[in-house]
Formats: C-alpha cells, sequence, structure tokens
C-alpha cells in the first residue's frame, strides 16, 4: 500500500507513451498493422477456411479464387489458411526468442553494471564473444546438433540476441548507479534488490521497450529465413515455411512467394517503424529542457531586439585625431543586420545596423559582452555564420568587393589569402586527425599554388616565426600533443601563412594562461607591424583593447554604441555602457570608476562576464 | 604503431581460439550418438561400435580435440563423415565465392552510403528527410526478402540476369559480374541502411566542429573540408558499423547464396546441417571466424589511421 504512491507516475507514463503513439502517424499505422496481424492469427481457428495441413491432390497449386482465397501450396494446402495459423508460431517463435534475450540480458546487465567486479568482465567478454560470429552461421551449426526445432532454434537465437539488452542495460546502469539519488537511497538504508527495482529499472524500461521491438523484428527475420532455407521443423506452418515452398515453385505459381513475402515485410517494416516512433515520442517528451532553451534564447533575442529598437539612437562618434586616418581604407561595413531563420519562419536579429572601418596597419577593437554581436559581426565578414545564420542586410565592402553579396566560390579565393582568421578555442579548432605540418601546409598549397616541398619550407619558417621552439618537432606532432598556448600559436602561424592583408581576431587569448596571454598578444603586435595587416580584435577585454587597439567600436545588443580612436574612448567614454566596462577593469593603470551598489546600472554591466584584465 | 598491431593480432588469434574451443566442445558433446546416426537405426551395435572406431569417436572428447586442433594448424580439418571429401577442400573451394559476395557488397555499400549520408548532411531538409526514411525501410525488410524482389523482377520478369549459377571470376570477369550482381545488391540494401544512418549522424556532428570554421576561413572550399577532414573525422565510427554489418552479412550470405544458387560456403553449411556433418560444420564455423577475425583486425588498424590518438594510446 505504501508503494502505490510512487507507482502512480510511472502507468501515467506508460498512457501518455502509448496514447502519444497513436497520434504518431507512423506510430499509429505500426500498431495497427501489428495488432491486425496478431488479431489474425489468435482467431486462426476462427477466421481459416481450411485445416492448415489437410493436403488436397487435385488443389495442388490451385489458382486464387476456386475454393481458396489465396490458392493453395504445392501440396494442395489452402494458403490463406496457412497464412493464419503460421502467423500463430512465427509470432510465438519471436516472443520467445525476445524472452530469452531479455531475461538474460536485463539480468545480466543489471548485475554487471550495478555490482560490476567479475561478473562485468566475465560477460562482457562473453558479449563480444557471442557478437563475433553471425548469427545465422551459429544457428546452422546449432541445428545441426539439436535438431529442427523450431523452439530450441529461437531459444538459442533469444541467447545469441541478448547483448543487444545486455549492452543497453549495462549502459544505462553504470550511468545512473553514482547518481546522488541512488546514493541517497543506498544511505537511507534500502535494499540493493529495492534500489534496482525503483531506481534503475524505470531509467532502462523506455530504452528496453525500443529495443524489443527491434529484436522482434529481427528474430522474426532470421526465423523466416532458417524455414526459408528448408531447415525448419516441417509439421507447423510458418511463414518462413510457406516462403520455401513458393520459392521452390516460383516458375509455376509466382504469387506463392508473394503473400508471406508481404506478411513478413510489413510486420518487420511495422516493428522498425515502432520503435522509431517510440524513439520519437520518448525524446520529445523528455525534450521540455531544450524547447525551452530554445524559447529562452528566442525571448532573450526578442528582448535584444526591443532594447535595440528602444536604444536605436544613432551611436556615439568620437571624431579622428589629425594623423591617424593614414592607411589605406581595407573594409568598411556599414548597416550589417544578421539575423537567425526559426523553425517557425520568422527571423531572429542578432546584429542590427552595424557599421565599421578598418584601415591598412591598424587595429580595430570590437568590444562588449558575451551575446552582444561581436563574434556574429566578424563571421559575417568571413561569410561563415553557422547554419540558419545570414546576413540580413547592409554592406561589406573589401577592396571595391561587396563581401555581402559575393558567390561562395569568390569568397573562397578571399579567405586565407585575403582575410584571415584567428579562433578563440586552440584545441578544437585543429583537426585532430592529421599533423599539425598538413594542416599548415594544405591552405597554403591551395590559396599560393606553392609545391609541397616549398610549403614545407614555408611552415616551418612560420612555426619558428610564432616562437614554437623545436618547429620540426610540431611540425610532425598531433594537435592532442601540443598545449593550448602551443595550439594558439600554430593557429596564428596558419592565419597568416598566405600573408592577409585583414586578419579576424576572435578573442585569441581568452582560452589561455595568463603568461601566455601576454606572449600571445606581443606575437600579434609583431607580425601586425611586421605584415602592415588591417586588424579586427574581438574581446570583451578592455586592457587587451588598451595594450593593442589603435580604434574601438563597443557594442551592445547587436549594436555599436561608441566607436572612435582609442584615446578618446579611454579618456572620454559618452556611453554609459562604455563607462560602465571601463569601469570594471580592475587594473592599476586604467581609471577605476566610482563604486557602483549592486543595484541599477551595475547589474547591467555583468562584471562576472569581463575577466581580469591581461598584461 | 608495432606494438598496436601486434596487440590486436594476439588478441585476434585468442578470440579464434576460444570461439572453434567452444564450438568444437558443445557440437561433439551435443550430438548424441553420431556413429548409430551415420550407419542408420537398422544396423547392428557392432557395426555402430566400428564406425564410430572408424572416426575416432570411441575416443574420450580431450584427444578428439587435440587431435583436431592440431590438424587445424597445419589446415587439416579431416573428412565429411557422409561422402568422405576432405573438409578442408570443401570449405576452401567455396570460401571465395562467399568473400567475393560478401566483400563486394561491404565496397558498393561503403561507397554508397557516403556519398548518400553527406548528400543527407551537407543539404539538411526534404532531402534529409527522405533519406532517413528510405533508411528506415530498407533496415527493417529483411535481405532475402529483397533478394526474392530482385529475382523476381530482373531475372524471372524482365530476364536481365540469369536468375541462378556462377560464373568464377577466373574464368570470366564479364560472366563473374553478372552473376554475383543481383546477388550484392541484395546484400548491401540493408548494409547500405544501416550505414549511411551512422555516417549521416557523425558527419552532422562534425560539419559543427570548430575546426570546419577554421579550415574555411583558411581558404579551402567547403567540398574539400568535407570530403578530406569531416569524412575522415566521421570515419571513425562508420568503420565500426561497417564492421558489425560485415558480420551480419556473413549470415545473410547464406541465405541469398541458396536463392542464387551459388556455391559458397552456405551451401555446404545448409547441406551439412540438415545431415548433422560435424567435420564440415566446424570447418565453416573455423573459416567464418577467421574471416571475422581477419576483418576485424583491417578495421582496427584502419581507425588507427584514421585516429592518431587509438594508433598512439
Amino acid at each position: 500500500m505504501i508503494d502505490a504512491p510512487p507507482a502512480l507516475p510511472v502507468t501515467a507514463a506508460k498512457i501518455s507513451l502509448f496514447r502519444k503513439l497513436v497520434t504518431h502517424p507512423t506510430g499509429a499505422a505500426s500498431l495497427l498493422v501489428l495488432f491486425l496481424v496478431a488479431l489474425a492469427s489468435l482467431l486462426a481457428p476462427v477466421l481459416a477456411t481450411h485445416d492448415p495441413n489437410e493436403a488436397t491432390l487435385k488443389d495442388v497449386l490451385a489458382k486464387a479464387g476456386s475454393g481458396h482465397l489465396l490458392g493453395a501450396d504445392s501440396a494442395g494446402r489452402d494458403v490463406f489458411s496457412r497464412l493464419l495459423f503460421a502467423g500463430q508460431f512465427s509470432l510465438a517463435g519471436a516472443v520467445v526468442a525476445l524472452a530469452v534475450a531479455l531475461v538474460i540480458g536485463v539480468t545480466a546487465g543489471l548485475i554487471a553494471g550495478y555490482y560490476g567486479g567479475w561478473f562485468d568482465a566475465v560477460s562482457s567478454w562473453l558479449t563480444g564473444l557471442l557478437m563475433a560470429l553471425p548469427g545465422m552461421v551459429v544457428l546452422l551449426a546449432a541445428r545441426a546438433v539439436v535438431g529442427p526445432s523450431m523452439w530450441l532454434s529461437m531459444m538459442i537465437f533469444g541467447v545469441l540476441l541478448s547483448p543487444a539488452f545486455f549492452r543497453l542495460v549495462y549502459a544505462s546502469v553504470t550511468a545512473v548507479r553514482n547518481e546522488l539519488y541512488v546514493d541517497a537511497a543506498r544511505v537511507s538504508g534500502l535494499s540493493d534488490f529495492r534500489i534496482i527495482g525503483r531506481h534503475i529499472l524505470t531509467v532502462v524500461r523506455a530504452p528496453v521497450i525500443i529495443q524489443s521491438a527491434m529484436v522482434l523484428g529481427i528474430a522474426i527475420a532470421i526465423q523466416a529465413g532458417l524455414e526459408f532455407l528448408g531447415l525448419g521443423d516441417r509439421s507447423i506452418p510458418t511463414w518462413g515455411s510457406m516462403l520455401n515452398d513458393g520459392f521452390i515453385n516460383i516458375f509455376k505459381a509466382p504469387a506463392l512467394v508473394l503473400w508471406p513475402a508481404l506478411v513478413i515485410g510489413l510486420v518487420c517494416i511495422a516493428l522498425t517503424l515502432l520503435a522509431n516512433a517510440m524513439r520519437d515520442e520518448l525524446e520529445r517528451s523528455s525534450g521540455p529542457v531544450k524547447k525551452g532553451r530554445k524559447a529562452a534564447a528566442a525571448t532573450a533575442a526578442a528582448d535584444a531586439e526591443g532594447a535595440a529598437g528602444k536604444r536605436g539612437d544613432a551611436a556615439v562618434v568620437h571624431p579622428e585625431e589629425p594623423g591617424t586616418d593614414t592607411g589605406e581604407l581595407l573594409l568598411e561595413v556599414t548597416d550589417l543586420g544578421v539575423g537567425y531563420d526559426q523553425p517557425d519562419g520568422s527571423t531572429t536579429h542578432v546584429v542590427n545596423h552595424v557599421g565599421l572601418t578598418v584601415r591598412r596597419g591598424e587595429v580595430h577593437g570590437l568590444v562588449g559582452e558575451s551575446g552582444s554581436g561581436k563574434t556574429q559581426t566578424a563571421f559575417s565578414i568571413l561569410r561563415l555564420l553557422p547554419q540558419d545564420g545570414r546576413i540580413t542586410g547592409g554592406s561589406i565592402f573589401f577592396e571595391g568587393k561587396d563581401l555581402a553579396h559575393l558567390s561562395e566560390k569568390e569568397m573562397t579565393k578571399v579567405r586565407g589569402k585575403r582575410i584571415a582568421y584567428i579562433p578563440q578555442e586552440p584545441m578544437s579548432n585543429l583537426d585532430g586527425a592529421f599533423t599539425i605540418g598538413s594542416q599548415l601546409m594544405e591552405p597554403m598549397r591551395v590559396c599560393l599554388g606553392i609545391s609541397k616541398a616549398e610549403a614545407r619550407k614555408r611552415a616551418l619558417v612560420l612555426l619558428a616565426k610564432v616562437g614554437i621552439p623545436n618547429p620540426e618537432r610540431t611540425f610532425n606532432s598531433y594537435p592532442h600533443q601540443i598545449s593550448g598556448g602551443m595550439a594558439q600559436r600554430v593557429l596564428i602561424a596558419g592565419a597568416v601563412s598566405c600573408n592577409p592583408d585583414l586578419l579576424i581576431a576572435d578573442e585569441p587569448t581568452t582560452a589561455l594562461d595568463v603568461t601566455v596571454q601576454a606572449e600571445v598578444l606581443n606575437l600579434l603586435r609583431e607580425l601586425q607591424d611586421e605584415l602592415n595587416m588591417g586588424v579586427i580584435l574581438v574581446t570583451h577585454n578592455f586592457g587587451v583593447v588598451a595594450d593593442l587597439c589603435d580604434r574601438v567600436s563597443v557594442m551592445q545588443t547587436g549594436r555599436v554604441v561608441e566607436t572612435g580612436p582609442v584615446r578618446a574612448i579611454f579618456n572620454d567614454a559618452q556611453h554609459p555602457y562604455t563607462r560602465q566596462l571601463l569601469d570594471a577593469i580592475l587594473e592599476d593603470t586604467a581609471p577605476r570608476g566610482q563604486y557602483i551598489p549592486a543595484t541599477g546600472t551595475a547589474q547591467l554591466a555583468k562584471p562576472q562576464e569581463l575577466k581580469g584584465v591581461t598584461s | 604503431m608495432y606494438r598496436f598491431v601486434l596487440k590486436r593480432l594476439v588478441s585476434g588469434v585468442l578470440l579464434l581460439f576460444v570461439i572453434t574451443t567452444v564450438a568444437y566442445l558443445l557440437l561433439y558433446s551435443g550430438s548424441g550418438d553420431i556413429a548409430r546416426r551415420i550407419v542408420g537405426p537398422t544396423a547392428t551395435d557392432a557395426q555402430v561400435a566400428m564406425k564410430a572406431s572408424q572416426l575416432g569417436l570411441d575416443r574420450p572428447l580431450v584427444v578428439q580435440y587435440w587431435d583436431w586442433i592440431t590438424g587445424a594448424v597445419t589446415g587439416e580439418l579431416g573428412r565429411s563423415w557422409f561422402n568422405g571429401q576432405l573438409v578442408s577442400t570443401g570449405v576452401s573451394s567455396r570460401v571465395w565465392v562467399t568473400l567475393s559476395l560478401v566483400l563486394g557488397a561491404t565496397i558498393v555499400a561503403a561507397f554508397i552510403s557516403v556519398v548518400v549520408a553527406v548528400w543527407a548532411a551537407v543539404r539538411r531538409g526534404w532531402i534529409d528527410r527522405v533519406v532517413q526514411f528510405v533508411g528506415v525501410l530498407g533496415f527493417a525488410i529483411p535481405g532475402f526478402l529483397i533478394a526474392l524482389g530482385l529475382v523476381s523482377l530482373f531475372a524471372l520478369n524482365l530476364k536481365w540476369f540469369k536468375a541462378t549459377g556462377y560464373v568464377p571470376i577466373t574464368t570470366s570477369f564479364g560472366g563473374w559480374a553478372a552473376t554475383v550482381t543481383l546477388p550484392i545488391i541484395a546484400l548491401s540494401i540493408g548494409c547500405v541502411a544501416a550505414v549511411v544512418q551512422q555516417i549521416r549522424g557523425s558527419l552532422i556532428d562534425a560539419l559543427r566542429k570548430d575546426y570546419v570554421r577554421t579550415l574555411r576561413a583558411r581558404g579551402l572550399s567547403f567540398n574539400r573540408v568535407v570530403y578530406k577532414h569531416v569524412l575522415r573525422n566521421a570515419g571513425g565510427p562508420a568503420l565500426a558499423v561497417l564492421a558489425v554489418q560485415f558480420i551480419g552479412l556473413l549470415g545473410g550470405a547464406v541465405i541469398v547464396e541458396q536463392i542464387f544458387a551459388l556455391p559458397g560456403l552456405g551451401q555446404i553449411t545448409v547441406a551439412a546441417t540438415g545431415q548433422g556433418d560435424i567435420p564440415v560444420v566446424m570447418g565453416v564455423v573455423l573459416a567464418t571466424a577467421a574471416i571475422v577475425v581477419t576483418v576485424n583486425l583491417i578495421i582496427d588498424l584502419a581507425q588507427g589511421w584514421l585516429n592518431p590518438k587509438v594508433r598512439l594510446s
């Protein structure tokens, strides 16, 4: 009685899964097919027009119609009646295989997963052994010993199928075993038996049901295969043996193969589709977290849009300092908009009316908190926005060409050679399957059209130039063999390898240790000086800005709120958001603002995202 | 690398030994009075005893097993109980038919899977949904039903191919190709369905990786990044599925050989199984296990080539 309340939600979940399946189009159709086949087999004695084993010589290979609904087979037995009775045996055989597989697989999986130890080792090893040989060959070998009994064959096949459940249950149990609530149950003195029953079985139930549908389908197929080979029990009608009879007489009566093949195919398809539908529904019902996250993102984006609309005032533009605008204008972004297409057809705008310019030899800092659109702006200049993202308006002029409207083929020529990119996270931006050297050489050979030997020479020079102590060794290393700081140097070497005119660096030091950060910034400055590149430096760190930049644009919620020469921004910030960012700097050289109580505007600044300052 | 290969090799040989040992013990101890079955129910006890001693069945099981395993190492697998033919000749003359079928189906399936999976993963949208749905169907329909369908459509109705028969590849390549085309198609459809799902999934994961953007930012075209980098990274899980499918294909080949009347391993297996010809069954088990172990070894090496972390650990 005490057990009753917690048991309730379990049945509720079961009912709701069944209810959801009924409304799922393929799920409902599959259930209907399976239900009809099972019902017809059960009612075989009522529905059948003939005794399934009654052979009539004059009816041998009789056509459909004449006294036999679907005709008669090579022994003059009624096909329709045999089909119905065969359903009983074929389905029962598959259920026997499933039952054996379930009992062995689930029990062994629970014990091995929950207790571990020698049982775990032995059963995992046995699983590997069972899966090493094709089931068909094992069944045939077994058949040589045990004879033609379908039931024995299906039991043996059940053993062969048990790894399907063992692996599933084992994986779920080992994942759950150390969860806090299971620990709590153990501490509170529940027996292992009760813990397994209450906490662990509920976790594995749904995947086991799905797997059962798949296993039933496989069992029906393999059983039909065995009978089709003529190795089954000839005294009982099965779909497989009917197929065998039909195949032998395929020239004389092609329709004989059709009916059992149709039933076997239908049942197998229905079981697979049912399993898929159940998986869909379970994923959907466990999906509120996902939905929630999406909804939250949508709301946040809508907020951003609303905020942008409200604070739609023009950005604060500081006048140029005399003598700074000498370099040739490299990049001019005007009115740039970036949006993401939503499944419902709407578009979420993450960047609105952004404008910025970069001159040759100039470092333009793009500053703002996470989600302010600075990385999106950088990606859209490279035309490498994530899937569903697109440029919704504005222009990106680079050397007289509007990158926003360039063809993908033209854009490929611009990337790497003219505009290069340094990512934020060094390790995930190297392909772990190739050596550092091959990843450096490949783009050089494509962009510059140089030979392999030349590319190799150049790569080694570059590696030395970015301060890698043993270029030869790093050249031959795989990414997982080098440190994060080294990896970032490699990525910088890769970015400058084709002498770009414009370099886009997306928080190039955020993922690095503080000491390495300073070194990497120095390296960037040196390279920029030497190659006279224009640089867009995306960062949320004003320390980095003070260190490197000539010009700054401050971004908030997808807009540029203030822009100007770096000195002007530091000395004479106009926009309240810029001031908040500046005030958050903890460095001794930069002005520290007045203490602002933790209410009101200070919250907007999200100081926790403006991590300390480097150099 | 050297140690990696050696380790896999040793574990493969060990697996082969365990499988054959277990199979031998189960087959011989489970068969009851074998001599009686061979000479028939009407034979006298003396005749039965004579047959038993002739076949060496009156010796302890362990001694018989020792005989078999020492013979097996030198390629000597005994003789069939029913027609006296050498098991080693019977198996080795047929194993190539089965291997050519299964390897052909695996290669065809791998090639088609890559093309279709890249298509579905890159294009997404309705193409992806169609590929997924057809994949589920191909996976669900038993392979031998597909074989039956192909026979009745292309061999019996359209008469494009001969329904049955086999021409060795050494006799005529064209003839061989004509006889194995339908069986290979029949075998590869289910395999394609399973492998496409796997490659598609790992491709979609790999396409989201940061290095894809970075490589494109270096001036490599999207196709180049997909075919050289993304595919190689998605290749590991795909190979694992292909290995599992290969084992399944060896089983599926038994039925498909029967349908197309191909003189492969399946044919002697079915015959030996029906008669209870244990030495032949043992030979088939050994050959199948050896093929599986070899293929797993090759797949392991390929995994090492694809993923340097596997190789170096």
